[in-house]
């Protein structure tokens, strides 16, 4: 068994109302410097060995991820 | 009785609840959320809608909006507070009242008329109504799921803090059928189902929402 | 490099992507006649998504103009504003004036279903502000392929969430709508967004930038590359590329509902301290299209400094700025001794506004970027003189074999109890409960009725309790078999759903989808509805206030079924004499059939649902008659007579007998004579079934006898059963109809 990571972000150029509902209420906190922020989605799976990249890829593209508006990346880390 | 009626970026019931109010007869008062002061008002409510868009967590901005400080405070020192919907997110946000609200179980939004069971008639908002009757007023919810861990379920239970309970098919996943809860004093009650929404047969199913801010006028009359 | 006016006077050879941009050889040619001169690359990108089927109407143009030439000056008197303004406005009286519009959001719901939904929303709800109004409710028409389709499966649970968490987070009650399946709408689905609003009447704001010096605001969100898509052409060969790489730039655009919720509490703030002169909301073609707009309908021209306008992206160009469709922006014209007050308002709610510009007294609008001129146009070329198309029109050769094939020879069941029971399952008839649930119905405490009655209700003054009431319909097969028919069939459905909730119907909106307007016969559907709603329209002595056409809805070369969704708004004086749609509120009811009923079964759900067939000739419809009904409904709201009315339209009487009952969750005991699977099925038009106190029967009934419409008591509601019984059929237990008509959404979506 391997741990694989999903991070599924929206696309730079796609409005992020979340993030920037957090960005706007940081300094009425008290919070200052923080230009801007961007909400995503985090998945941890636990994957069998014999998946390979191509699968997790497509699982990232096809489910995790909207791919018309969503980013995402894959990686295994170390269990 | 002049009850205050909190108006966040983003609340969307506000008008109701101050109509709700004015049907029992009190005034009142709208209360920003950059507001430093609750304006001498003798109860606030806490209404629903999505405070900032509940982008983060629902209800987890609104609670440090100023005038939630003075809500703190004064709920502390015994001031009846309602917090509706929304407003009972904010509530368990700013740990007025223990747990969380989550996602539906189903993941959808429900709206639907529910039947709700009077559990506890002591609270400053439940005083007209009997013990163990079934009421039915809205619910319109897509995080309304009430989650607390084991000590606070059997706390809450053992307490008698349980004030509603929903009948039937339980429509969000809630712990033990939960749809509204208090603190230990009664003070402040939260809950999801929408009494404000159920004060005129006319555009609800029943009034029978009105009771809570008939009780209200009951208990600050008696304070 | 940016692409200056100079620029392009010293390049007049410079090869343009206006192909790319979906302009034509010829329209292309116009623009540089009216420049003298190749336009830049942000006048390209303004002129060609102005001139696009979507913002020119320029395919429909001259047949729309035919709603115009049918309205006469006694159905306008109560119009305050029509076509050609963001929505129509009416007068309903007690000084109120009430705005509606229905708008169509298609392809965009295709690609990303919950966003494109979501968008929809929010765009007409802009529309409705931008009048000056407070949005007050909405409704979404919605169509989709087969219920069972992979495609279904994935857009209707994303359109509905869309519909839902958009309009719920906005705070707006969703009080109607259609949900309706056809094969044809597969990779086409069909959505629609109604909104209505109102205001005092003399709070009307209408769109126009006059006044020398008065200053152009920009309030909202910020501005970044949503929706240019299109644009992006232009974007690769100009955009200075030192941030390395742009990917190609996506044509959604991504709703954030809490920003319009703030907007429009700090439109209607500043709206009524009296500090704003013109407004226009920014929908698709943003900028380009206000500022066009703003300028071509007031009296001066004006000048925009493109590079004040809040960016949310970086080393966005000019063309860019200008076509980005980013959600949750309005456009205000100013008195300059307001501005101040008006960015107060805006601080107090945390909206950005920026003065991009101001109103002057050249009939320019001129556009400049850094100090240079990158834009220099007449507004009125842009925004309201585009091109104009006689598109051929041609009646499809297979019409007369598709009206030949009629259902007379389809084979009729024997067990009709079975059959009440397999329809009120069937997809189109069944509850939409599993979709209207997610819809919030109760915000703002002003809904009187909503799904699943005739109409959505909403109060408006809740001092006299006078109110609105709305419903949208369409039924495509019927537009199919005859387009012209099929529009006034939509009308009335529309005009009697109204009616049936006690109110009086009194204006019209639509909004016409269609295929590809490049085919004849698609031209051919378009101009006979146009004629059909707009002859219908006359009749009815209401008029059109406004509306949206939606063309190239097809796959490859098939067309959907030519859906011209009709809206009719009607004024109820008192909310509280409002009839609901449930039977059993009264102890003792009698139960009354209002109109004929004919054996007409072209385009019927019994057909299409049992059969798969679709041929012949749609119900006939006849206006006068849907009026006379009206008036009988209205007067048995105003004086009581009426308990509970339902109209009767897909699946006939059974349907309407199955919904009334559980609606309201009481039995009924209905005998009728003559033909039974007539009587049940058929789905002439003109018919209401209705409940009367026993009290009020011979006082109804004298008055429908002596207004000449046909009526026949057809049962009585019976508080003690729990089942709707049919004299020489049996009995169906209310639970197993429940069963049946409440399970097949959920069967289908969960």
């Amino acid at each position: 068994m391997a741990r694989v990571v999903v991070d599924v972000m929206p696309k730079p150029e796609i409005l992020d109302p979340q993030g920037q509902a957090v960005a706007n209420a940081l300094p009425r906190l008290g919070f200052d410097g923080v230009t801007a922020v961007r909400q995503g989605k985090h998945f941890e799976l636990e994957v069998a060995d014999d998946v390979d990249d191509a699968t997790l890829a497509k699982i990232a593209e096809t489910f995790l991820a909207n791919p018309v508006i969503e980013d995402w990346t894959v990686r295994r880390v170390e269990a | 009785m002049r009850v205050g009626v909190i108006t966040f970026p983003g609340t969307l019931d506000d008008v109701d609840a101050q109509r709700a109010v004015r049907y029992a007869d009190g005034e009142a008062v709208p209360l920003w959320h950059g507001d430093h002061d609750l304006k001498g008002v003798d109860a606030v409510i806490v209404p629903g809608g999505f405070s900032y868009g509940d982008y983060l967590r629902c209800g987890a901005i609104a609670r440090f909006a100023p005038v939630m400080q003075e809500v703190i405070e004064a709920a502390n020192k015994g001031m009846p507070v309602l917090g509706i919907c929304n407003g009972f997110q904010i509530l368990a946000e700013a740990h007025l009242l223990p747990g969380a609200l989550v996602r539906n179980h189903k993941l959808h939004f429900v709206c639907r008329d529910q039947w709700l069971k009077v559990e506890n008639n002591t609270t400053s908002w439940t005083g007209r109504y009997d013990l163990g009757a079934e009421i039915l007023v809205p619910l319109k919810s897509g995080e309304g799921g009430y989650q607390a861990d084991e000590d606070t379920l059997k706390e809450l239970e053992d307490d008698n803090r349980v004030v509603f309970r929903y009948v039937g098919e339980n429509p969000n996943g809630s712990r033990n059928n939960i749809a509204g809860i208090t603190n230990a004093r009664g003070n402040v009650v939260g809950l999801m189902p929408h009494p404000e929404h159920a004060i005129d047969a006319l555009t609800g199913p029943t009034d029978d929402g009105l009771g809570m801010f008939l009780s209200l006028l009951d208990s600050v009359v008696k304070a | 490099m940016i692409d200056t006016v100079k620029n392009a006077e010293s390049t007049p050879d410079q090869e343009q992507p206006y192909q790319e941009l979906g302009l034509k050889d010829d329209e292309y040619a116009r623009i540089k006649e009216i420049l003298r001169r190749r336009p830049t690359d942000a006048e390209l990108a303004m002129y060609s998504v102005m001139w696009s089927e979507h913002c020119s109407y320029k395919s429909s143009k001259v047949h729309l103009k035919y709603f115009g030439d049918t309205t006469t000056d006694e159905m306008r008197s109560k119009m305050l504003a029509g076509i050609g303004e963001n929505a129509g406005v009416v007068d309903i009286g007690d000084g109120w004036a009430v705005t509606f519009k229905l708008e169509s959001h298609n392809h965009p719901s295709y690609v990303e279903p919950y966003q494109g939904a979501a968008t929809g929303v929010g765009g007409i709800v802009r529309d409705i502000l931008a009048m000056g109004a407070r949005p007050l409710a909405v409704m979404d028409p919605l169509r989709f392929g087969k219920p069972d389709a992979p495609d279904t499966k994935r857009v209707l649970p994303g359109i509905v969430a869309g519909v839902g968490g958009y309009g719920n987070c906005l705070g707006l009650p969703n009080i109607g709508g259609e949900v309706v399946f056809d094969e044809s709408y597969q990779g086409n689905p069909l959505v629609n967004a109604l909104c209505v609003g109102a205001m005092r009447v003399e709070d009307l704001h209408l769109a126009h930038a006059s006044g020398t010096g008065n200053k152009v605001i920009l309030y909202g969100a910020r501005t970044g590359l949503d929706g240019i898509g299109g644009v992006s052409v232009l974007a690769s060969e100009t955009f200075d590329d030192s941030a390395g790489k742009r990917k190609k730039l996506p044509s959604v655009q991504v709703g954030d509902p809490f920003t319009e919720k703030v907007l429009i509490e700090c439109s209607l703030e500043l709206f009524e301290k009296g500090i704003v002169a013109g407004i226009q909301d920014l929908g698709g073609a943003g900028l380009s299209c206000a500022t066009s707009e703003l300028a071509s309908a007031g009296d001066g021209g004006m000048h925009v400094y493109l590079e004040r306008v809040p960016l949310r992206a970086t080393g966005m160009t000019p063309a860019e700025i200008l076509s980005s469709e980013s959600q949750e922006r309005m456009c205000a014209v100013v008195e300059p001794a307001n501005v101040e007050a008006f960015l107060e308002v805006c601080a107090k709610w945390d909206v950005i506004a920026t003065e991009i510009g101001e109103v002057t007294d050249g009939d320019r609008l001129v556009i400049t970027y850094d100090g240079e001129v990158v834009v220099d146009v007449p507004p009125r070329t842009v925004a309201h003189e585009g091109p104009v198309y006689h598109r051929p029109i041609q009646r499809p050769a297979d019409q007369d074999e598709l009206q030949a094939n009629t259902p007379d020879s389809l084979p009729r069941p024997e067990n009709l109890l079975e059959l009440i029971k397999t329809m009120a399952a069937s997809p189109n008839l069944a509850s939409k409960k599993w979709v209207t649930q997610q819809y919030d119905r109760y915000v703002r405490g002003g809904t009187i009725l909503a799904q699943p009655s005739d109409g959505g209700m909403i109060r408006i003054d809740e001092e006299t309790g006078r109110g609105v009431a709305l419903s949208t319909d369409c039924n495509g097969r019927y537009t199919k078999l005859d387009p012209y028919e099929g529009a006034k069939l939509a009308l009335a459905e529309a005009y009697r759903n109204v009616a049936a909730t006690g109110a009086t119907p009194v204006a019209v909106t639509n909004c016409l989808n269609f295929g590809s307007p490049e085919d004849p016969a698609v031209m051919w559907q378009f101009e006979q509805a146009v004629k059909g709603l707009a002859d219908g329209c006359a009749e009815l002595g209401i008029p059109v206030t406004g509306g949206n056409v939606s063309f190239y809805n097809q796959t490859g070369s098939t067309a959907i079924l030519p859906t011209p969704v009709v809206g009719v708004l009607g004024v109820i004086d008192d909310v509280r004499r409002r009839i609901p749609t449930g039977i059993g509120a009264e102890a003792g009811e009698t139960l009354l059939l209002l109109g004929e009923t004919r054996d007409e079964f072209g385009g019927s759900e019994w057909a299409h649902h049992v059969h798969g067939h679709l041929g012949g000739l749609p119900p006939k419809v006849d206006l006068q008659r849907e009026k006379l009904l009206g008036q009988v409904l209205v007067a048995g709201s105003r004086d009581g007579m009426v308990s509970a009315a339902h109209d009767l339209s897909e699946g006939g009487l059974a349907q309407a007998l199955v919904e009334t009952c559980l609606i309201g969750e009481v039995g009924a005991r209905v005998f009728l004579q003559g033909d039974l699977f007539t009587e049940l099925f058929s789905e002439s038009a003109g018919r209401v079934l209705v409940a009367v106190p026993r009290t009020e029967e011979q006082r109804f009934t004298d008055m429908c006898t002596a207004r000449r419409l046909p009526w026949r008591k057809v049962g009585v509601v019976d508080p003690e059963s729990n089942a709707l019984e049919i004299q020489d059929l049996g009995e169906l237990p209310l639970d197993e109809l429940r069963e049946a008509w409440e399970g097949t959404l959920p069967a289908l979506f969960d």
